[in-house]
């Protein structure tokens, strides 16, 4: 049998990043009131909803939630799906951002 | 080269006896044999064809018999259904499951013909299936008396290969009584 | 020890892929391969065959089953007909450019328009171009050795190989067989291991998209891009050529029969005529073949077994000295003629053989082809060339044109 040939066909291994920085894609930024998020203000693991429908992988279920802003592409999914309202999408460049 | 072609019904066990008869001349040391029921859709009670081909060498030719050296009819009502005689060469032996003597079977065209009564004898040896009698063993003792070609050891054998043991005494029974009742020309009585 | 037993071209095949210890079968039924798959579903069901028989809703489906077996290491298997390869097509390129090592059985059967479940081989043909090999057998004892072969030679070059035979012509005719034994098979074709195995422990994203340039991989090392990867398909196809010929002469030393690697001859010597096809009909010519000779024509036949990858040099080499050149085969590249001649022609073009090439297009639908007919038509052709008629318009053999309703 020939040596396996890992380059026979197209493939790449999950790594973050694949697709270039995609922070940068991002017209709105989601932000976080920690004050009304569940697990922040429980201080237990509880809810992460936007961990859970986050698309792109790039939510951080830690107390408090943190998300990867160098990938977020900002399509506000978290921001929809939170149960405590916790989460507003900003335009970039705008008010708060920087 | 002998093409041998069966005449029968869906649910017969046309297609069997043609596969028994090529697995016994294969036995016998013929070493080309094939065995084909007619190609396309099958029904139970529709009148359809199979065809064994026997030779000394290996066979080369998958094409349909087109004349055939041996008929054997399964089911004498076919006679008046199909043309059996039109894919029999001329002078090619025919035989056909009947309670008829040969002369009375109905088969014109200088054919020699032998006959058995084969539903009887599968009756009486309880080869019987959904109420009807399973004729193709009978008819291939039939075919080994009359055609002189693979003979009825290699037929006992053929059966014992392709039958499961509840039922292969029985059918070596009907298959040697059948071989017995043969008539035909050169036949004794 | 081997055993000889007398079976049809479907029994053949169930019993060449028990031999190959497939772990996987899947596959949905179509005349005439059904019985194909109910004896392998029969030996699983058994326990004489420790494979999975994963049942679908469709031949797409089928052969999906059988690409993500083969990702995971496992040697796959499936069979089907017509419609049912025509409904794989998507997927065929799919398993050809993921370079997995399936094997899958192609019992020729016509297309509809209108319905038939006849055989020709237009199925098979339509599908040359999807990046398998395919292989053509004329009986049934080339229908197990070829599977044996096509597991050894579709785990060396990385491609899916394609098995055909045709419809009800040896799928249903039972004929003399020898089924070799276990540990020869086991002798001559290893384990399969996967070029790529796709596992949890080592997840991988197979087959992303590409892009028309080179692509950066995570580390960003350049990799090959869709055009690479598919000069890659092409130059492995071409080399499998030499590869499916040496593992033919390794069987033959190991199994002692021959079937001739790309191509097979018959009676070619002094051939003035060369009858060629591929499949059923080519063993139905060496008889035609047998009669032309007592008639004291000088022909012989050229039985093709790869039609892909076409084996260019093998057949510039058996029709070197042919003065005719008859193919008959069961398909037409609608349009033009049928695109076994065509790909001669080409095969042909720049070298010295000038012999007349005529095409005979029989077969189709199931319509039966005897040695007679095939004599009958070659000394048609033989009188049209010595007419000067170097090449005829294709010949519809015993098509009934002159009674064709208005």
């Amino acid at each position: 049998m020939e040596k396996t040939d890992p380059n026979i066909t197209a493939m790449c291994r999950p790594a973050p990043g694949e697709a270039g920085k995609t922070g940068d894609w991002r017209d709105l930024r989601p932000v976080i009131d920690h004050t009304k998020c569940i697990p922040s203000v429980k201080k237990r693991a509880a809810c992460y909803l936007c961990w859970l429908f986050c698309p792109d992988g790039v939510v951080k279920p830690t107390i408090p939630v943190e998300i990867d802003l160098e990938y977020c592409k900002g399509c506000g999914i978290c921001a929809e799906e939170c149960p405590a309202k916790a989460i507003t999408m900003i335009p970039e460049g705008g008010e708060g951002t920087t | 080269m002998h093409e041998v072609i069966w005449h029968g019904r869906g649910g017969q066990g046309v297609v069997l006896a043609a596969q028994i008869l090529a697995e016994s001349a294969y036995m016998q040391g013929f070493k080309g044999v094939t065995s084909a029921p007619t190609f396309g859709p099958e029904r139970r009670g529709a009148p359809l064809t199979a065809s064994t081909k026997i030779s000394e060498t290996p066979i080369r030719t998958f094409a349909q018999i087109e004349y055939a050296d041996i008929a054997v009819v399964l089911d004498p009502s076919l006679l008046k259904v199909i043309n059996i005689l039109g894919s029999l060469r001329p002078g090619g032996l025919i035989v056909v499951n009947t309670p008829l003597k040969a002369e009375d079977a109905g088969i014109d065209g200088g054919h020699p013909v032998a006959v058995v009564d084969g539903a009887g004898i599968a009756f009486r040896h309880h080869l019987i299936k959904e109420g009807a009698p399973m004729v193709n063993t009978p008819l291939l003792g039939a075919f080994a008396r009359a055609a002189n070609l693979v003979f009825l050891e290699y037929i006992e054998k053929g059966l014992k290969w392709k039958l499961s043991s509840t039922v292969l005494a029985n059918n070596l029974s009907a298959l040697r009584d059948a071989y017995e009742a043969t008539r035909g020309p050169g036949l004794e009585n | 020890m081997s055993r000889t037993e007398i079976l049809t071209g479907n029994q053949a095949a169930a019993e060449g892929a028990k031999l190959c210890h497939i772990q996987v079968v899947s596959a949905y039924p179509i005349t005439p391969q059904t019985s194909l798959t109910e004896y392998l579903s029969q030996a699983i069901e058994s326990g004489q065959l420790k494979a999975e028989y994963v049942r679908v809703e469709s031949e797409h489906s089928a052969l999906s089953v059988c690409i993500a077996a083969s990702s995971v290491g496992a040697r796959a298997f499936t069979s089907t007909s017509s419609h049912g390869l025509l409904y794989m097509h998507e997927q065929l390129h799919w398993a050809a450019g993921s370079r997995l090592p399936i094997v899958m059985c192609c019992v020729n059967r016509g297309v509809g328009a209108p319905w038939s479940i006849f055989n020709d081989q237009q199925d098979s043909i339509s599908q040359r171009d999807t990046g398998w090999i395919q292989i053509y057998c004329r009986d049934n004892q080339e229908i197990i050795d070829t599977l044996i072969q096509a597991y050894r030679i579709a785990e060396l070059v990385k491609i899916p190989v394609m098995v055909c035979y045709d419809g009800f012509v040896l799928s249903h005719t039972m004929m003399p067989v020898e089924i070799p034994d276990a540990e020869t098979v086991d002798a001559f074709l290893p384990p399969y291991h996967a070029h790529t195995i796709l596992s949890p422990e080592d997840p991988r994203n197979i087959n992303p998209v590409t892009f028309p340039w080179r692509r950066a991989d995570q580390d960003g090392v350049m990799c090959d891009g869709y055009m690479e990867l598919r000069y890659k398909l092409q130059t492995a196809l071409e080399a499998a050529g030499e590869t499916i010929a040496a593992v033919g002469r390794d069987f033959a030393e190991r199994f002692g029969r021959d079937h001739g690697g790309l191509l097979w001859r018959y009676r070619t010597e002094d051939a003035d005529v060369i009858l060629t096809g591929m499949g059923s009909i080519a063993t139905e010519a060496t008889m035609a073949v047998d009669a032309l000779r007592e008639q004291g024509i000088a022909a012989g036949v050229v039985g093709l077994r790869v039609y892909r990858p076409f084996p260019k040099a093998a057949v510039r080499e058996a029709f070197r000295d042919a003065r005719a050149v008859l193919v008959m085969e069961k398909d037409i590249s609608y349009g033009y003629e049928g695109a076994l001649c065509s790909d001669l022609k080409a095969a042909f073009y720049g070298t010295e053989i000038s012999a007349p090439i005529h095409n005979v297009v029989a077969g189709l639908g199931g319509r039966d082809v005897k040695a007679r007919e095939l004599a009958e038509v070659t000394r048609e052709i033989l009188d049209r060339i010595a007419a000067g008629q170097p090449e005829g318009p294709t010949t519809w053999l015993n098509c009934r044109t002159d009674t064709l309703t208005e």
